[in-house]
């Protein structure tokens, strides 16, 4: 049986308000948690395979050229060497998010420094790693490298569905009460998950598992087949626990088809796992951007005209380009509008999803241009955003869903103590510090994607949930027990959610923040689907089904599950599909975010002191997990502000800072102890769950609140990410004797 | 080659492995425990803390044929699922953790830094030198600011550890 749901119209029955245990919601702990805190989730390089070799990688030390012979001699008598490999299913780069088929593939056209090029392959990690620093590559540089997204002589691509011109923005500007013309530029970011990529290839005659670190299983099978030259029949894969993805786990990755292709060929299991510094340089980038964005709205403030403008940059051959603009073409009105993005082609590593792509960078520069019209017009920036929600969507006219955006400015404001605020920057001192707040708006497109689930509902009363879902953090783990929990009447320890496994149901995998309402629905359609059975052994209307406890009823008598059951095990399955919802309204999610900084007046140093995020992101599946994905967000919006950015070296484009001595990424001290509040809120036009995405919503604006603080703290507006202390020092008012 | 004998959570385990083994790398790829994790090789990230007689180190920077005779602790030794020490449960009660990768090392670094506090160890943010150690957020921040967490569980870990350490003191 299959109950199916193609989301075609609002789904108005809200079924898990009715139940009677209403765990959803609730902050259970996560099941997979005591696992995790003992040491005994196995993540990718952790499985005990019988015959286990290790491969490390060897890069290639140019950034354009060609690859023009490899001395597999110069390692392949060193002890414990099995083999050197590198052919032309090699792939380049990472496959982007839902490719479903193999990137670009070859080691002979070199395209960034870093690119994977050799496998070195031996008994022991230590010895395939002094392997692949011996290893002889002779490569031939090309003069012609681009390393520079804003050199005179690149032209870069204007992708056609990227290209609004709505109205004349330049009559608005001119006409305009108020305006901002600003530009701004982001760094390029990493994804830095703790786990650094790794996978285990193993064959069984034709037959390969691979045990990776990836986000989106489904898809990963197709991507790894291809590669391969195999059919998608004959890859499994597991991933059932992740040291994080961030985006960088999408698409199948070099390491898993050369040790694949290594594994085939020595026949034995092949275990690639890549360094920090390889993670550094050939991962997917989240790519710098330069924003233009203008502003011009009448004496109230509301705005009349919106630019922006965007240059971002990829490899050449790659379809993706970072979304600059995605929420800036519904969070705010203005009839005149011009929203473009280019792109650059250069040879850096691939860029790629990297945590909330588009919105993280585009928000957090709308933002900062919003703080510069709130100043200018005198305007308070809550106040500001509000009269500048549109009632429809101002360039497709069509309505939105459920949207508290005015809500979360209203409660983040009241929270946060925001009328303490003086507006006019640099005037609060406390010692050698200069404080200030800042607030930005929160705004990330919601989507539904297509995800399958397998429940079992077993004959002792137990539950048994299957999809090829994944958990990268995120608490899939815990949501869908909790699911499947008020679905079917029964407790936690009832329920054994098992993920991560290419043979289960295919899942949407997680990315785009979309895992958790839509693997949360096809979990529960499955139980809808047990439920139909059940009401039909009671003899009973499915809507008149009652589950709780081990007891069912429905028409009048109460019988126990077990009885009902009668030894046999029901097994439902569900199966969610986007439909005309996503077209009919403009689904996103809302929210706010509150920084009190503290600039220090001698040095320039930025310390955050206070953050409060408010967001609204439809039914909130576990409060817990879903508080945590706040902090998180948040802290990648400080990180963003205040120090995150890849740093190239402009003679032959290498990044520098390959790793977490030189890549700063916010550590314990940096974050202060966030607030987050989650409002409550159902979107009916989002998910048969009411659910939304949350996972992304923490970052997109998050490191404009900090900025915008800056601002009010020192007057200091900095206009190129991150905002460290040379950017601040210069324009540090006078100190005045305390 | 070179044998090593390690007491690692109370046994005895022999070790025999090329010289450049590390600490960390023998744990994982030699000894079955894979609870120490690697993110970064190079002392940067402190996925791979654990106890070498009693105080927390970074395992990616020391060699196991270092250690002969020494007695290491890892997150195994702290406790199990069914019998978490209260450190790991309060990780857990408080969603300390996210990925769950940096969550051991996270674990045994705070195991030993609530020691370094109770023998008044000073910190970078600590009023004076000589002073008491004071259990405050900012003291366990700063201390604990050698174990990243790309998930960003920090505010829990935070709790997670002053619960632990005010119901133990
Ligand atoms: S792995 Fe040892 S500090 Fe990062
Ligand atoms: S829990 Fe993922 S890095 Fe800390």
């Amino acid at each position: 049986m299959t109950r199916h749901l193609k989301m075609d119209t609002p789904a108005t029955a809200r079924l898990l308000d009715e139940l009677p245990s209403r765990l959803t919601g609730k902050p259970m702990d996560r099941p997979d948690g005591p696992k995790k805190v003992a040491g005994k989730a196995t993540y990718a390089h952790e499985w005990e395979i019988e015959g286990k070799t290790f491969g490390v990688l060897a890069r290639a030390p140019i950034s354009k050229g060609k690859l023009v012979r490899i001395d597999k001699s110069s390692v392949e008598s060193l002890p414990g060497i099995l083999g050197v490999f590198s052919e032309d299913r090699f792939l380049r780069n990472p496959a982007q998010g839902t490719a479903n088929e193999a990137p670009i593939q070859g080691v002979s056209e070199i395209s960034y420094f870093g690119q994977p090029i050799a496998l070195v392959v031996a008994e022991t990690f230590e010895q395939a790693r002094h392997g692949a620093h011996m290893l002889e590559l002779v490569c031939e540089a090309d003069s012609h490298g681009v390393f520079d997204p804003e050199a005179n002589n690149i032209s870069p691509e204007k992708p056609e569905d990227d290209q609004l011109d709505q109205g004349d923005l330049d009559k608005a500007m001119a006409e305009a009460a108020f305006t901002v013309d600003s530009t701004y530029r982001t760094p390029n970011h990493n994804s830095a998950a703790m786990e650094p990529h790794c996978s285990i290839a193993s064959w069984e005659g034709d037959q390969l598992t691979l045990h990776g670190s990836y986000q989106m299983v489904k898809y990963n099978v197709n991507e790894l087949a291809d590669s391969l030259g195999i059919e998608p029949e004959k890859v499994r894969i597991l991933s059932p626990f992740v040291g994080g993805g961030f985006g960088s786990k999408l698409g199948i990755a070099p390491e898993a088809v050369a040790a694949a292709i290594a594994a085939k060929e020595i026949g034995r299991p092949v275990c690639v796992t890549l360094t920090r510094q390889q993670v550094f340089e050939n991962v997917m980038r989240r790519s710098e951007s330069r924003q233009r964005l203008r502003l011009a709205a009448d004496e109230t403030g509301k705005l009349t005209g919106l630019g922006h403008e965007c240059l971002v940059s990829n490899l050449p051959g790659e379809t993706f380009h970072e979304p600059v603009i995605q929420a800036t073409h519904f969070i705010y009105g203005g009839e005149n509008r011009r929203l473009s993005i280019e792109v650059a082609r250069l040879n850096r590593m691939c860029a790629g999803s990297v945590r909330a792509p588009g919105e993280a960078i585009g928000m957090q520069v709308l933002e900062n241009a919003m703080d510069e019209l709130a100043h200018t017009s005198g305007i308070d920036p809550v106040e500001l955003r509000k009269r500048n929600i549109p009632d429809t969507h101002p360039e497709e006219g069509m309505p939105y869903s459920s949207r508290p955006f005015a809500e979360a400015l209203d409660e983040g404001a009241k929270r946060f103590g925001w009328d303490k605020r003086n507006p006019e920057p640099g005037k609060q001192r406390e010692g050698e510090w200069l404080i200030g707040m800042g607030m930005a708006a929160a705004a990330r497109v919601n989507m539904l994607m297509e995800s399958k689930a397998r429940v079992k509902l077993k004959d002792d009363g137990t539950a048994i949930v299957e999809t090829d879902m994944t958990d990268i953090g995120t608490g899939t783990y815990a949501i869908l027990t909790q699911l499947c929990c008020d679905m079917l009447g029964l407790a936690p320890e009832q329920v054994d959610t098992r993920l991560g496994d290419s043979n289960f149901p295919k899942a949407s995998g997680s990315g785009g923040s979309f895992g958790a309402s839509s693997s949360g629905s096809s979990v529960y359609l499955a139980c809808q689907d047990i439920r139909g059975e059940l009401a039909r052994r009671l003899g009973c209307d499915e809507d008149a089904l009652h589950l709780n406890g081990g007891k069912a009823s429905g028409s009048g008598q109460e019988v126990s599950l077990t009885d009902l059951l009668a030894g046999e095990t029901i097994e439902g399955e569900g199966h969610i599909e986007p439909g005309k919802t996503m077209e009919k309204v403009q689904q996103a999610t809302y929210g706010s975010y509150f920084a009190e900084v503290a600039v220090n007046a001698v040095t320039g140093e930025t310390r955050v002191r206070r953050m409060l995020g408010v967001f609204g992101a439809g039914r909130i599946l576990n409060h817990k997990t879903a508080t945590s994905q706040c902090y998180g967000g948040m802290t990648w919006g400080i990180g963003m502000a205040l120090h995150e950015a890849m740093e190239f070296d402009p003679r032959d484009g290498h990044v520098v800072n390959n790793d977490f001595a030189e890549y700063h990424v916010p550590v314990n001290l940096d974050v202060p102890q966030l607030d987050v509040v989650l409002l409550e809120e159902r979107d009916d036009w989002a998910s048969p769950i009411q659910a939304k995405g949350l996972g992304e919503l923490g970052l997109c604006g998050a490191g404009a609140a900090v900025t915008n603080a800056i601002f009010n703290a020192t007057g200091v507006r900095v206009r190129e990410y991150p905002a460290t202390l040379d950017k601040i020092l210069d324009g540090l008012p006078e100190l005045q004797p305390a | 080659m070179k044998d090593t004998t390690l007491r690692i959570n109370g046994e005895e385990r022999k070790l025999s492995a090329d010289t450049r083994t590390t600490l960390l790398d023998a744990l994982r790829n030699h000894l079955g425990l894979t609870g120490s994790k690697k993110g970064c090789d190079h002392g940067q990230c402190g996925a791979c803390t654990v106890m070498v007689n009693g105080r927390r180190i970074n395992s990616c920077l020391t060699l196991a044929c270092m250690h002969d005779g020494d007695e290491i602790t890892t997150v195994e030794g702290l406790g199990e699922p069914g019998n978490l020490s209260p450190l790991q449960a309060a990780f857990v009660k408080h969603d300390g953790f996210q990925c769950g990768y940096c969550t051991p090392g996270q674990i045994c670094s705070a195991t030993a830094m609530l020691e370094e506090i109770k023998d008044n160890w000073p910190s970078n943010v600590s009023g004076s030198l000589t002073g008491e150690a004071k259990l405050t957020p900012e003291e366990i921040s700063e201390r604990m600011s050698g174990n990243l967490c790309r998930c960003a569980a920090y505010p829990n870990i935070v709790d997670a550890i002053r619960e632990a350490a005010e119901a133990s003191s």
